[in-house]
């Protein structure tokens, strides 16, 4: 006669599982990282030609190292900054002072007024990388602005409405032209 | 009528627990499939500044962070240094660092990798425009300035 094997207790299972749990509940970190993405521009070739660029395209902002902004050689404050940008970067063809424009064909958009308007950033080694990223959000967000015009005029919806074909076609009409100049040492440090 | 009515106490089953290892079961898988073990150990603080205009970062596979900030060891000064993994770097070390980045993934996921950098908020731009310039001299052009979330002019 096969003897019967007894069964394997199983109460404690419970605690093992309770074990593991508190230890997988304790190295979990599900923090999802945000941030502002940017391309590097591919490194200058020394014999290269300065491209030119007519002065009316260009808008310079400038901060020194003790945080101060200068916007083409007038001082100016982080809070004006985005406005300043995003009247900068509007199509404006009647003003001889804005930047040049020029009309591009879109096939979801139709005809599209486009600024020629570059901005040129430039930083000391001194300034503080939370100005520094002060100075990149509010240009980021003047772009998105004029995004989110453009989205409303031409669909007649926000941003985050739009399909992936609208947003990739707003963003060819509207494309960020923040330009970080090479850098250069002053000595300060 | 009363002989319908059960003779004796009337008592209140017991709770069965044998689903309870179901359950926590259940809510380990779920940890270790979200879990994502710390990689590294920091040795400088990261301390972000905030922005508004931030997008996710998505798929941290793919994902390779710098982190420049002062020390945490106070004997070490006040100077923010760069560390690469788990150890302090200078820029000159950052072209072999990517390399050993790309050759970790596979080869289709190369050209997407992306660098975060996390930088302490009064850490000066001279060491990111270094880090930057490294970066670029190597072919690494998608970075991220990692940030918290939260108005830009609190900075």
């Amino acid at each position: 006669m096969a003897r019967k094997t007894p069964e394997i207790n199983s109460s404690s299972q419970a605690d093992i599982a309770f074990l593991l749990l508190c230890f997988f509940l304790m190295t979990t970190s599900m923090d999802v990282d945000y941030g502002i993405t940017r391309r590097l521009p591919p490194p200058v070739e020394q014999n290269d030609e300065d491209v030119k660029v007519k002065e009316r395209n260009v808008m310079n902002v400038m901060v020194n190292k003790s945080d101060k902004l200068l916007v083409n050689g007038r001082p100016s404050d982080i809070s004006l900054l985005k406005d300043e940008a995003k009247r900068f970067m509007t199509p404006r063809p009647n003003d001889e002072t804005a930047p040049e424009v020029e009309t591009k064909h879109f096939d979801m958009l139709g005809d599209v007024l486009m600024s020629k308007g570059v901005i040129s950033l430039q930083n000391d080694r001194g300034t503080s990388y939370a100005m520094y990223i002060s100075v990149q959000n509010e240009l980021a967000r003047a772009f998105n602005e004029l995004k989110e015009e453009m989205a409303k005029q031409k669909f007649g919806k926000t941003l985050d409405q739009l399909t992936d074909d609208q947003t990739k076609a707003i963003n060819e009409a509207v494309p960020v032209r923040v330009s970080e100049a090479e850098p250069v040492v002053y000595g300060a440090n | 009528m009363g002989k319908f009515r059960k003779e004796g106490k009337k008592e209140v089953p017991q709770v069965s627990t044998s689903s309870l290892p179901d359950i926590v079961y259940m809510l380990i898988f779920f940890f270790m499939i979200t879990t994502s073990m710390r990689d590294v150990e920091l040795k400088v603080k990261t301390s972000m500044p905030k922005a508004t205009e931030i997008q996710k970062l998505e798929r941290k596979a793919l994902v390779s962070s710098i982190y420049i900030g002062p020390p945490r060891d106070a004997k070490l000064g006040t100077e923010s240094r760069i560390q690469l993994d788990d150890a302090f770097a200078r820029p000159a070390d950052i072209a072999d660092w990517i390399q050993k980045e790309r050759d970790s993934r596979s080869e289709a996921d190369r050209p997407l990798l992306t660098t975060a950098l996390k930088v302490h908020k009064d850490t000066r731009m001279g060491v990111v425009t270094d880090v930057k310039q490294e970066l670029r001299k190597v072919g690494a052009f998608r970075i991220n300035y990692t940030t918290l979330k939260g108005s830009a002019l609190e900075n």
